[in-house]
Formats: C-alpha cells, sequence, structure tokens
C-alpha cells in the first residue's frame, strides 16, 4: 500500500478494501518510526489527521467523495494551516498556531478531502537549495542520509522517498520543487506562475512563488494539481483562468512532438553521469516518437545574478512584516520600539534569511536601485524573451534539473555562491513565470538524476502528457532507495 | 565593487536587525562574493529594454468596496506577542 499510485489509493478507497483511517493510520506509524533518522516532518499531530480521516470516511460513505477524498499528505510548512503550528523552517514562527487556512489547504483538505499527515521541514522561509538552512534542522536525503535533499522543500521530498506520505506539497521560487524532486528521484511540477493561488503561503519573493505538487509520478502530480490549481480573488496575482483537467492528455502519443536541447544546458559545468542520464533520457524520448531541435537561452548564464538581486529585493520587503508586533517571536529584552524590532530581527531569523534581507535591502536603497533591481528587472525581460524566441521551434524544452546529484550535509554550507549555483539550471523558469518539472531519469553512483522539462505558459498538461509517458516506458521513478521498508 | 565594514553595518540597520562588529565582519566577506556573482549583470547591455517586474502582463484588478470578510479580530491578536483591549502593546513611542 505505501507504494501504491494515488489512483490505486483511491480505487481502494471507493472500493472500501481500505478506510482512510486505516491509510492514514499506517502513514502516521511510519512517520514514528522513520522519521526520527530523516526529519522530513517538523509537526506532527495525530489526533487532528484522525480526525480528518473520519470526515473522510464518512464522505466516502455517503457518496460525496471526490476522487482523492480520504488520501493523506504531507503539507509543506509554508502553507498556513488553521490550528497547525506553521512554521516556515523559522524560529521566527517555532511557535505560530495559524489562525486561518491557505486557499491551497482549503481546497485540497476542505474541498478534495485529502488528509493532512503533516507540516514538513524545509530551508527558512524557503531561502536554500539543501534544508540546512531550517531552524529545525537538516532533513536527511533517504537515498543516503549523510547527504541534502535539495531545498527549500527538502521535507516534503523526503518524506514522499521515504514514502512517509504518498505525496506531498511544495513551493518553487528558484528551483524548490523540482531541485528537491531531482535529488531524491521524485516528479515535481512547478505551475504557470499564477495557477495555483499564493494565498497563506507565506511569502519569500511575491513575482516569483509558485506552489505545486511532489509525488512519485505524473499521474499522480496531475490529479494533485487539479486539486491544488485554479482562480482565488484572494490572490491578486491569481489568473482568472477556465477549470482544466490536468490529466485530460496524459495518454496522447508523443509522436511529432518536437524537444528542445537548449544547447546552455548541454554544456560545461554539469557532471558527466547526470548529463549521461539526461542525453539517455533524450535517446528514450526519440523511441517514443519525438524529435529533438537544438535551441539557444543565450542569456540563461545572467538568471541566478538577476534572480540573487529580485528575490532578495521582495524578500527584503515581505519580511518586513516579521517585526514582533502581530505575530511570531519577539526578543525577551528590549529598550525602545527600534531597538526592539532590531532585536526581534536579530534573534528570530537564521544567518541565510538574514543574509538575504541585507541584500535586498542594499540593492533597492538610494543610488543603486537602478544599477541593480532594475537592471535586474532588464535582464529578467532578456531570459524571458528568450524562452519566447525558443519555443517558436519547439514543444517543451529538456536539460538537466540540477548540475549534480545530491551533495553532502555541509559540502556547500558555508559557501553561499557555490550553493546558489546549484539552482542554475531552474531559475530561469521562475523569472520567465514559465510551468516546469523533474522526473527521475536515472541513477549517478547510486544518487538519483532528474530531468527537467519546461513548458509554454499554461501547458501543464502537456508538461505532464510527456512525462507521464516517458514513466510508462521506464522505471526509474518507481525505484526505492533502501531501509524504508 | 566592495562593500565597507561601515556600509554593512549601514544596510543592517535600514533592515532593522541588530548586528554585531563579529557578524558584520563574517557577512562583509560573503556579500561581497554574492556582489562580485551579481556583477556579471553589469556587462550586460539593456539599453531599451523594458524593465519585467512581473510573469503575467495583466493589470491589478479591482474589487467592489464591500466588506467582505467576517470580524475574527480575538482569533488573530491570540498569536501576538502582547495585545491588550484589541491593541498591539508596543515600547512607548511618544513620552
Amino acid at each position: 500500500m505505501i507504494n501504491a499510485s494515488l489512483k490505486e489509493l483511491s480505487q481502494a478507497l471507493a472500493a472500501k478494501e481500505i478506510s482512510s483511517v486505516e491509510l492514514t493510520s499506517l502513514f502516521l506509524d511510519r512517520i514514528e518510526r522513520l522519521n526520527p533518522a530523516i526529519n522530513a516532518f517538523v509537526t506532527v499531530d495525530r489526533e487532528r489527521s484522525l480526525a480528518m480521516a473520519r470526515a473522510a470516511d464518512a464522505r466516502l460513505a455517503a457518496g460525496t467523495a471526490g476522487p482523492l477524498t480520504g488520501i493523506p499528505i504531507a503539507q509543506k510548512d509554508i502553507f498556513c494551516a488553521e490550528g497547525w503550528r506553521t512554521t516556515c523552517g523559522s524560529k521566527m514562527l517555532a511557535n505560530f498556531v495559524s489562525p486561518y487556512d491557505a486557499t491551497v489547504i482549503r481546497k485540497m483538505h476542505g474541498e478534495a478531502g485529502l488528509v493532512s499527515l503533516g507540516k514538513t521541514n524545509m530551508d527558512e522561509f524557503a531561502m536554500g537549495s539543501s534544508n540546512e538552512t531550517s531552524f529545525f534542522g537538516p532533513v536527511r536525503n533517504p537515498w543516503d542520509r549523510e547527504r541534502v535533499p535539495g531545498g527549500s522543500s527538502g521535507g516534503s521530498a523526503a518524506a514522499v522517498a521515504a514514502r512517509l506520505a504518498p505525496a506531498a506539497t511544495g513551493t518553487d521560487t528558484g528551483g524548490s520543487i523540482r531541485q528537491p524532486a531531482s535529488l531524491c528521484n521524485l516528479t515535481g511540477l512547478k505551475p504557470t506562475y499564477g495557477v495555483v493561488s499564493r494565498y497563506g503561503m507565506i511569502a519569500f519573493a511575491s513575482s516569483l512563488d509558485q506552489g505545486g505538487p511532489m509525488a512519485a509520478s505524473a499521474e499522480d502530480c496531475a490529479l494533485l494539481l487539479n486539486a491544488m490549481a485554479g482562480y482565488d480573488e484572494r490572490d491578486s496575482t491569481s489568473l482568472d483562468r477556465a477549470r482544466e483537467d490536468y490529466a485530460r492528455d496524459l495518454e496522447k502519443p508523443l509522436a511529432g512532438l518536437r524537444i528542445g536541447l537548449p544547447k546552455e544546458f548541454f554544456g560545461e559545468g554539469c557532471a558527466a553521469e547526470v548529463m549521461a542520464a539526461v542525453r539517455a533520457a533524450v535517446v528514450e524520448y526519440e523511441k517514443l516518437g519525438a524529435s529533438t531541435v537544438e535551441v539557444s537561452l543565450p542569456n540563461s548564464h545572467l538568471s541566478v545574478p538577476a534572480y540573487y538581486v529580485i528575490a532578495p529585493a521582495e524578500a527584503s520587503s515581505n519580511l518586513s512584516r516579521f517585526d514582533g508586533v502581530r505575530y511570531g517571536y519577539r526578543a525577551p529584552e528590549y529598550g525602545n520600539l527600534d531597538d526592539m524590532y532590531a532585536k526581534t530581527r536579530a534573534q528570530g531569523f537564521g544567518d541565510e534569511v538574514k543574509r538575504r534581507i541585507l541584500i535586498g535591502t542594499y540593492v533597492l536603497s538610494h543610488g543603486y536601485y537602478d544599477a541593480y533591481y532594475l537592471q535586474a528587472q532588464r535582464i529578467r525581460r532578456l531570459i524571458a524573451n528568450d524562452f519566447v524566441e525558443a519555443f517558436k521551434s519547439c514543444d517543451v524544452i529538456l536539460g538537466p534539473t540540477s548540475p549534480s546529484t545530491a551533495f553532502r550535509i555541509g559540502e556547500k554550507a558555508a559557501d553561499p555562491v557555490q550553493m546558489y549555483l546549484s539552482d542554475i539550471y531552474t531559475i530561469a523558469v521562475n523569472l520567465a513565470g514559465l510551468p516546469g518539472m523533474s522526473i527521475p531519469c536515472g541513477f549517478a553512483g547510486g544518487l538519483p538524476v532528474g530531468l527537467q522539462l519546461i513548458g509554454n505558459y499554461f501547458a501543464e498538461a502537456q508538461l505532464l502528457n510527456v512525462a507521464h509517458r516517458y514513466q510508462q516506458a521506464t522505471d526509474w521513478h518507481r525505484c526505492m532507495p533502501d531501509g524504508i521498508a | 565593487m566592495s562593500l565597507s565594514l561601515e556600509q554593512v553595518q549601514r544596510i543592517a540597520h535600514l533592515a532593522r536587525i541588530e548586528i554585531s562588529e563579529t557578524e558584520a565582519l563574517a557577512n562583509q566577506g560573503q556579500l561581497n562574493g554574492i556582489f562580485g556573482l551579481i556583477e556579471q549583470m553589469q556587462a550586460v547591455d539593456t539599453r531599451g529594454v523594458e524593465p519585467m517586474a512581473h510573469a503575467q502582463d495583466v493589470a491589478q484588478r479591482l474589487r467592489e468596496d464591500a466588506v467582505t470578510e467576517t470580524d475574527r479580530r480575538a482569533a488573530f491578536q491570540a498569536v501576538a506577542p502582547e495585545a491588550e483591549a484589541g491593541l498591539y502593546l508596543v515600547p512607548k513611542v511618544i513620552e
């Protein structure tokens, strides 16, 4: 049952082969047994989860269940959930019990009837690529516990990889769904900006943040996206579009599909074994009837520099709300109001978050705005235009998700620049606002390798189709780490 | 470009983050490393390129000027570090 797809779980629940309470208990027991060694969850509330499972069973019995009703899921601790501690991986919110639900939470639990297994660990305020910046300690990669699971959705990735949950949510500002999916052998999807509501999703960089699903397969991700996506008047950047079934095109044949291979993603800077796995995936796609064409993203090397201006600028503004007044941590001792702010923020934020606030404050400050912030926004336009040009000759773009497999805990922690460069293939997608996926495509030295698929705006159903057909022809996504039985 | 120690301290003050001299020194090195990465942008000629603030080219929509939320002040103030009689308490700002 722990390796069943969401579709199989749905069928088992509908056929009354298992109840949601039984299924939820099974995963809660696994969390109790295996989580201490992995640290994927920061909050578990058995009674609350079981109450949700009982409500799901009632819906199943009453015939009012949807396709995902009763299936347990792990929630990244960036989504506010009423009555649940919501920490965002920070000391600042270590004791914050949310008084309201994020729209994603309301839709998944209230409407779809999914059952929450708890909240997953993450880099503090989603700022990190290794899950080492969490106030609650690093998450360990189930494939090698001395290595990172990636980040910032590292807890969600490790939870699904160790089958502590059948699926999870993540958020992706510069690669935070795709990179951990890649490092943990999962399928993860970052939707087009504006498809999934950001209401109640604690803001990092508002023009880049987007929530999405992380699961074993593209089919699972399609079903989850159906429950997550949709217009929300409470998010001013949510797009008012017709509802769609993201699973509708899963089975479409790939004959005639044009896959663009950006030459910048196939050059230097990527580990040879990772590149070999990606090239093998290209061959597999050709067998499935797709053709390949070389494309170019000539400004992609500027994506990391531009991102490290834009994202910290937005973060420094967003995180100014944490001042010790309305919620969260307040320093125990202080003098005047300014001193209270300064001590609260010095004690409540970790080093990486402070570093990014300082960068953001600087690039937005008087005399530097044009040289940094405006220049970064102009480069953002060039990067987005590169994709527009590339999509004139192809349907999807393919390349590696991450330049390496999972690195060792501590390996890059002291060198922010090296850490930032681990998102070199994912960041451009956020800057452009495009949908992107990572799917398992092999192993290098026993560690998972992820294949990145990038679609045009609103091409989620097509991306999922392209991923699903590959997963029907290959078994990489079914591989499990040892020691999780 | 290279940030001086005083500049790091000045930014930290603007960001309302208390910073010791040791921390400022540690940050100075790392921030300068990061700005070294960011500097790559300066070589690019972007004259005539319109800045892109957002992924989607859409206008902010307006909503009706109507009350849509219920009063949940008590629930929202329950998570405040210090609140009393519906007010958030902070150190005195006017003598």
